[in-house]
């Protein structure tokens, strides 16, 4: 550990929501503790540290780097390798960075489709000139360059070698300490793990009820008030929970909402939204083809529902273009 | 994959070893006439077949995918594997539809030990339906740097 | 009950009290001439043939011996001059009153009364109010539609003032209960051979006489009992009975029930059998145009013994037929969707065989019309060899066509290959070797043992040279026509197999399961309980105390459904784990760069 052995720490933000830089705010005043035991290097969204100060840097200055956030763009493609290259320890903080996350839902469609959809077609939008962002635009001082929006949200891991993925939309955060904690100690899990979660799933945090599972007919959450003590699953309910590793503390079940998925697939699972869906055609009560294609074409948006957080990070990744 | 620049789907069939894979199998001994395209991975019963199987081999370079086993209600060795396989497959359908995989790249079906003939003729007739599609090539979705 | 000595025509028997004279001399084989006496029915005394002497405290005097009691220290003498002098009167009246009943007749001359001896009033009856009738039907079927009525010369026996009436349950047993056969039902012939084409049977039957166990049965709809208790609604419960009086093992039980018995048993042999193909799906053969026209099952019945013409073949007019056709192949080796393609097997020999039965039964002259003779097995060349000696006309070629003549005669037509001719017989019977089938619901069998069936419908054995008798489900075997056409050697050389296997399967006390099995792997299953209600063998269970489900792998038959079920990925299934097949899907599209490498 450099100079006055404290950790370099960066953190990133790429495309996500915020969520993630809010959860670290979280730590409150663990937030001193962190303080004291590092140097925050570079923090854009907190700190004013430039992309030059980073380039400055020598490889591998930095200790650990926290990068939340989907590559959505090649501005943040290019940080992930920079970053990549400036940090010992690369984590991909939260779900965004670890899977694609909702962001990485804009898999379902193509860059084309979604400026026109977002700057020409959407009802807010007031644009007589159709301008769409362009990778080159000139400027009185001259030309400037725009990143590029990539036509597929893709995962940290995906653009770049990383060390540690921490799951969560976002992270929670006593598992956000525990791997700080364990950063500080230096007593690290094999790199390519997840951590700050667990090896059961949702399921085994859950408090409700689970019992064999019969469905002859699936409600989305607003068309029924869900029975507090029953597994939400068990009626009717799509509850990510039991394709989605645990660590959060079965937050959302906690409160009667079903588990969306953001902790992404459990240790043996490849393919979480395949999983998800195996398990829960498998218990559709259906005796025949017919009775099977009713029940679960009232099931909507297959991949929304499958693949709240992983699409970019599932098998296919995006849908055909 | 491509013969003289012409182009030769790459068919990944799963099949339950009691009833499809038996009619596959007699198929082959009694000489009957199938395309190379498909080859086949064998599963106990198509209960073990889990949907991810289906999305992995489009992933790895599929052009079409059958699934097969035995008839429902009652043929399957297993009782009612197939069952679970008639309700997962519709769903895996409305997946793959969304995913933009044309349905006639995925068939899912029932064919009995007895029917060899019916499945010389579906790996003929499925065949033809992917060429006339064409390929699928899903690794080039998402393999170009600039996007 | 207490033992008596009687003494009869001077022989003292010991026997049992309770018993009439005449049941006492029945059992000792003295013949004592009755009419009105039936063993199920209460004695009545009517008829008086039956009159003896019987000593009582030293003096003899005439009884009726259906009436009197057997006491111990009785005399009787069953044929003294007296008593046959009764008899004798007894039958001049009788003969005078029913001179052509040839019952009536036959006993009159035992006494050498061969004319009426009084004027006889009605040479037609036949009636000699013996009253067994009416007693049967009030006693036993208890419809009480039969009595007598006026009195004196006028008695006579009916229903109620002699009309129709729907009390009667068209038993018959009036009918088999009356000497004199004054009684008939007029019986609906055609309408029930319709019913049951091998002709009526009792009410109580042995239901075939290889029947195992050989035991009769009671046809519930047919038995008077039961018709009587189900038309009362339970009111008359104790109708008729007749078999329960007589069956002296006391074995006849009412009260039985059918029962549906579960049994836990560690191997099962399927020996469904075959069933004959339905001879009309081809009209070319007129199957069901003529009653001479017959399948050969029905053939075979009709040369059995125990069938309704007693072993003769007799065509429909009940006549030895003069001329018979057996046309081989009839819906086998035949590619019409109607047909089967495979060979019956077993329809050239048992076609041999009838037309040998046909020779030696009747004589006729016999055309067999075959495409080819299959005789495969040891002994049946030589028996081919040998029917043809017996003077049996052999037509090489399928029977084309059966036509039904205006004269009721058939015209048989087919080509004799070996004339390169067309040829046609008319004939008076013609026999079908129709094809055999699996049964009707073997689909339903097959689904019940989880068994396959070979395209041709028939139950498929595990492997056609190496496990003959085995399926793919562990403990079933296959015994017989059910896996193919088989003759009775071969059938009784595949059961005993069959058996052998299922024995050797029972005596080794442990069974070996494939390794092939699901495991949860405990670490990572999280008690979603997704995969409980998936097994279909119930392997899967929830153990409470671990949180955790687990597999009995004794249960477990390796099928992998729970595998693709579990979504925490807790469950491997053994041999077919997701590595492997997820691999096997890369290795596919792996080896065109290793070549190209
Ligand atoms: C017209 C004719 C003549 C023949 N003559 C000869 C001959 O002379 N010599 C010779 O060697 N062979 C002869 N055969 C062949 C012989 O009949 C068969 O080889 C033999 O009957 C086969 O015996 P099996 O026990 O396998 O089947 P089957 O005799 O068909 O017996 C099957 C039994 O299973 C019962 N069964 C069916 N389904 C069920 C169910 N679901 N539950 C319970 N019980 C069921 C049936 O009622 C039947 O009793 C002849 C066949 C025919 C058709
Ligand atoms: S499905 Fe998987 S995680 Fe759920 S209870 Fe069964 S083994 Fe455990
Ligand atoms: S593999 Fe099949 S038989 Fe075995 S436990 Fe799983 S579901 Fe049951
Ligand atoms: S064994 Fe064929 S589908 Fe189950
Ligand atoms: S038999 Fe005894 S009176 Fe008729």
């Amino acid at each position: 550990m450099p100079g006055n052995g404290k950790l370099k720490l960066g953190l990133y933000w790429a495309a996500s929501c915020g969520g993630c830089e809010i959860a670290v705010v979280e730590l409150r005043e663990k937030l001193l503790i962190v303080d004291q035991v590092a140097d925050i290097v570079f923090w854009p969204c907190a700190t004013d540290f430039k992309y030059k100060d980073v380039e400055a840097y020598p490889d591998g200055y930095m200790d650990v780097c926290l990068f939340n956030g989907a590559i959505r763009t090649s501005e943040n493609e290019h940080l992930a390798h920079l970053l990549r290259k400036k940090s010992k320890v690369l984590v991909a903080f939260g779900s965004c960075a670890y899977e694609g996350c909702i962001p990485g839902l804009a898999n379902l469609f193509d860059r084309e489709s979604i400026f026109r959809r977002v700057y020409l077609e959407s009802e807010s939008a007031d644009n007589p000139n159709k301008v769409v962002p362009q990778t080159a635009y000139h400027m009185p001082e001259g030309e400037i360059e725009i990143p590029k929006f990539y036509n597929t949200v893709k995962t940290l891991g995906q653009v770049t070698d990383v060390d540690y993925f921490l799951p969560g939309c976002p992270p929670q955060d006593p598992q956000i300490w525990a791997v700080i904690e364990a950063i500080v100690s230096g007593n690290l899990p094999p790199k390519g793990s997840v951590v700050g979660a667990n090896e059961k799933t949702v399921c085994d945090e859950c408090k409700h009820v689970r019992e064999e599972k019969k469905i002859k007919k699936f409600y989305r959450y607003h068309e029924i008030i869900a029975d507090s003590t029953r597994c939400l699953f068990d009626q009717g309910i799509i509850c990510a929970g039991p394709a989605t590793r645990g660590g959060c503390g079965a937050l959302c079940t906690k409160v009667d909402i079903p588990c969306r998925g953001c902790y992404g697939p459990p240790p043996n699972v490849v393919d979480q939204g395949a999983s998800l869906l195996a398990a829960v055609a498998s218990v559709v009560d259906a005796d025949t083809e017919e009775e099977a294609r009713r029940i679960v074409s009232e099931i909507p948006d297959p991949i929304g529902t499958f693949y709240r957080f992983s699409l970019p990070a599932s098998l296919l990744h995006r849908a055909r273009r | 994959m491509s013969n003289n620049g012409k182009f030769e789907p790459r068919i990944v069939a799963f099949l339950c070893n009691w009833c499809t894979y038996t009619a596959a199998d007699t198929a082959g001994v009694s000489r009957m006439k199938q395309p190379p395209n498909v080859d086949i991975i064998r599963v106990m019963c198509t209960g073990r077949i889990d949907p991810v199987f289906v999305l992995k081999a489009f992933a790895e370079g599929a052009d079409g995918v059958i699934i097969s086993g035995c008839h429902p209600p009652g043929d399957c060795h297993y009782t009612n594997g197939n069952y679970k396989t008639f309700r997962r497959m519709p769903l895996v359908e409305m997946l793959l539809q969304q995913y933009g995989i044309e349905p006639g790249r995925f068939h899912w079906g029932w064919i009995s030990g007895a029917e060899a003939p019916k499945w010389a003729e579906l790996t003929r007739e499925f065949t033809e339906q992917v060429r006339k599609l064409g390929p699928l090539n899903w690794k080039k979705q998402f393999a170009s740097k600039e996007d | 009950m207490a033992k008596i000595t009687i003494t009869i025509d001077g022989k003292p028997i010991q026997t049992e009290e309770g018993q009439t004279i005449l049941e006492v001399c029945r059992k000792n084989n003295i013949y004592i001439p009755t009419l009105c006496y039936h063993p199920v029915l209460e004695p009545y005394g009517a008829c008086r043939l039956c009159t003896v002497e019987v000593t009582r405290h030293g003096w003899p005097s005439l009884h009726t011996a259906c009436t009197h009691p057997a006491w111990d220290g009785l005399v009787v003498r069953t044929n003294t001059a007296e008593v046959r002098a009764v008899r004798k009167t007894l039958m001049e009246l009788f003969l005078s009153r029913t001179p052509n009943v040839p019952l009536i007749q036959e006993m009159a001359a035992e006494y050498g009364v061969t004319e009426p001896s009084y004027p006889v009033e009605d040479p037609n009856e036949k009636c000699i109010l013996c009253g067994l009738c009416v007693r049967v039907c009030n006693d036993m079927v208890k419809a009480h539609v039969l009595n007598f009525s006026s009195r004196g010369v006028d008695r006579k026996v009916g229903p109620p003032f002699m009309e129709k009436t729907r009390e009667c349950i068209g038993c018959g047993a009036c009918t088999i209960v009356c000497p004199t056969g004054a009684i008939e039902i007029v019986l609906q012939k055609n309408a029930i051979y319709a019913a049951k084409p091998l002709g009526p049977t009792a009410a109580i039957y042995v239901p075939s006489l290889q029947a195992v166990p050989r035991v009769p049965v009671i046809d519930t709809d047919s038995c008077i009992r039961f018709r009587q208790r189900d038309r009362s609604n339970g009111e008359i419960e104790d109708a008729c009975g007749a078999c329960q009086m007589l069956c002296e093992a006391n074995a006849i039980d009412f009260t039985q029930q059918d029962e549906i018995l579960e049994l836990n048993v560690g191997a099962i042999v399927v020996a469904t059998g075959f069933q004959m193909w339905d001879s009309t799906k081809l009209s070319q053969y007129s199957y069901g145009k003529s009653p001479n026209i017959i399948t050969a099952l029905e053939f075979e019945r009709l040369s059995n013994a125990a069938g309704p013409t007693g072993g003769q073949i007799l065509t429909a007019d009940g006549v030895k037929p003069e001329r018979v056709a057996i046309i081989h192949c009839v819906g086998s080796r035949d590619k019409n969707p109607n047909a089967h393609e495979y060979c019956s097997r077993i329809c050239c020999m048992y076609s041999l065989k009838q037309a040998h039965l046909v020779r030696d039964k009747t004589h006729a002259e016999v055309y067999e019309f075959y495409m080819d003779m299959r005789a495969f097995g040891k002994g049946y060349e030589e028996f081919y060899e040998r029917v043809q000696e017996e003077g049996v006309v052999m037509v090489r070629g399928r029977g084309a066509e059966v036509q039904v003549l205006p004269s009721g005669k058939l015209r048989v037509t087919g080509e004799d290959a070996n004339l390169g001719k067309l040829v046609a017989v008319d004939v008076d019977m013609v026999v079908l070797s129709s094809a055999i089938e699996p049964p009707a619901d073997a689909q339903k069998i097959a689904q019940l043992f989880g068994l396959s069936r070979t395209p041709d419908g028939w139950f498929a054995e595990a492997h056609p040279k190496l496990k003959p008798v085995e399926t793919n489900t562990d403990g079933v075997f296959l015994a017989g026509a059910a896996q193919g056409p088989k003759d009775v050697p071969d059938t009784v050389a595949h059961a005993g197999a069959a058996a052998s296997m299922a024995v050797a399967l029972l005596n080794r006390g442990e069974v070996t399961i494939s390794p092939q099995v699901a495991v949860v792997d405990e670490k990572f299953c999280s008690a979603c309980k997704t995969c409980l209600n998936i097994c279909p063998y119930a392997a899967i269970s929830f153990i409470v105390e671990d949180n955790v489900a687990r597999v009995n792998e004794a249960l477990c038959k390796g099928c992998g459904t729970c595998v693709a079920t579990c979504p925490a990925g807790a469950i491997t299934g053994k041999h077919f784990t997701d590595d492997q097949i997820m691999a096997q899907i890369e290795g596919l599209f792996r080896v065109p760069e290793l070549v190209e490498a």
